[in-house]
């Protein structure tokens, strides 16, 4: 006989993993946030490095 | 769900690359969307990119580092390595299967009929290389007498800059063919390689030699979302091997770096329900086995 679900989702724990992961990529962002690295970031991604893309 | 999958690819390919004015403009877009990071593999000098290539971004930004240092600046691409770390922990290499436009190219090639080969397992370990080395040390270390690096990834190897890039914007300033070079030519060389390559095997670049692939593979144990295998249910029928495209064998690596969670393995090959995807450990219903199993009993 098959268990209800609420039973069989008891079971197995929840992953703690991703979790940690998680929160230190995000506080890891909001480090290169606080630094301003995305402004540096949109200024190169609005030029075309032309040796990048293996011209010049 | 493999359609779902493909229009999946389709919607997120436009939404990083829905800048078509180029043709009339002939210029790359340049408004404030390129703030936010590509979650594939997509060069930021195409045309009509609108989003940001993270592995470009790493690149430049590590390659000036020294001289933003010297000016104060402490631009260690910690945002960027945020921005894909909270990716990699929430889907892993799920977005190469769903979310990259260099990886939907290649499945689109291989469905050219032509005899099919595999890829030995030994070469999937070079993207690592490509990520450690030509990613992160080389614009690190190799500078030039200003004390910049290059982006060593971009400019010698991405056949998706090459591709996505580079061809079209020759086609849109026909004055840029003057500066072509052996750097053009070594870089359309490794494009056509992996482009054909792609027609006799399944995704080749993003098997051997994709830095993003490489970066998202390392979060294969840890993140969120990912295919479980009930062992319990499990008849070890090998069917799941002959249908996964990144070579795969499921029930023997159910954590496989490798694994895109394009779901083949679920949807066309398993008759047991052995193979469900779950969310943090809490298994999801799937559309048309109801809730997955769970664990032995």
């Amino acid at each position: 006989m098959s268990q209800p679900s609420h039973e069989l989702r008891k079971k197995r724990p929840i992953r703690k993993a991703p979790f940690v992961v998680i929160p230190i990529f995000l506080i890891l962002w909001m480090i290169g946030v606080a630094t301003g690295e995305p402004a540096r970031v949109l200024e190169q991604a609005i030029q075309v490095c032309l040796s990048c893309i293996g011209i010049g | 769900m493999e359609t779902v999958r493909k229009w999946v690819q389709v919607i997120i390919g436009f939404l990083t690359n829905s800048s078509w004015s180029f043709p009339f403009t002939n210029v790359i877009y340049q408004g404030p969307l390129k703030v936010i990071c590509a979650p594939g593999l997509n060069c930021y000098s195409c045309p009509a990119a609108t989003t940001y290539c993270p592995m470009g971004s790493i690149q430049q930004l590590l390659g000036g580092l020294r001289f933003a240092l010297e000016n104060g600046q402490y631009y260690f691409s910690f945002s960027v390595f945020g921005t894909i770390g909270v990716l990699g922990g929430l889907f892993g290499r799920m977005i190469c299967g769903w979310a990259c436009p260099f990886g939907f190219i290649q499945e689109l090639l291989h469905k050219i009929p032509s005899k099919k080969f595999a890829i030995p397992r030994i070469l999937s370990y070079g993207k690592y290389m490509f990520l450690v080395v030509f990613v992160v040390v080389l614009p690190l270390v190799l500078v030039d007498e200003f004390g910049s690096g290059s982006p060593w990834f971009c400019k010698f190897v991405c056949p998706a800059g090459t591709l996505e890039a580079g061809l079209p914007m020759l086609l849109l300033q026909p004055n840029l063919r003057n500066s072509l070079g052996l750097l053009f030519l070594n870089k359309f060389v490794i494009m056509t390689i992996f482009l054909i390559w792609a027609v006799l095997s399944s995704r080749p670049f993003c098997r051997t030699a994709c830095p993003l692939g490489a970066f998202y593979a390392l979060f294969s144990k840890v993140r969120l979302i990912k295919l479980q295998l009930d062992e319990a249910k499990c008849t070890n029928c090998k069917a799941c091997h002959h249908v996964c495209p990144m070579g795969v064998k499921f029930n023997e690596s159910p954590d496989d770096p490798e694994c895109i969670s394009c779901l083949a393995c679920m949807n066309k090959a398993c008759q047991f329900d052995a193979i469900s995807l779950e969310i943090g450990g809490i298994p999801l219903a799937t559309p048309n086995k109801g809730l997955a199993p769970v664990g032995k009993s």
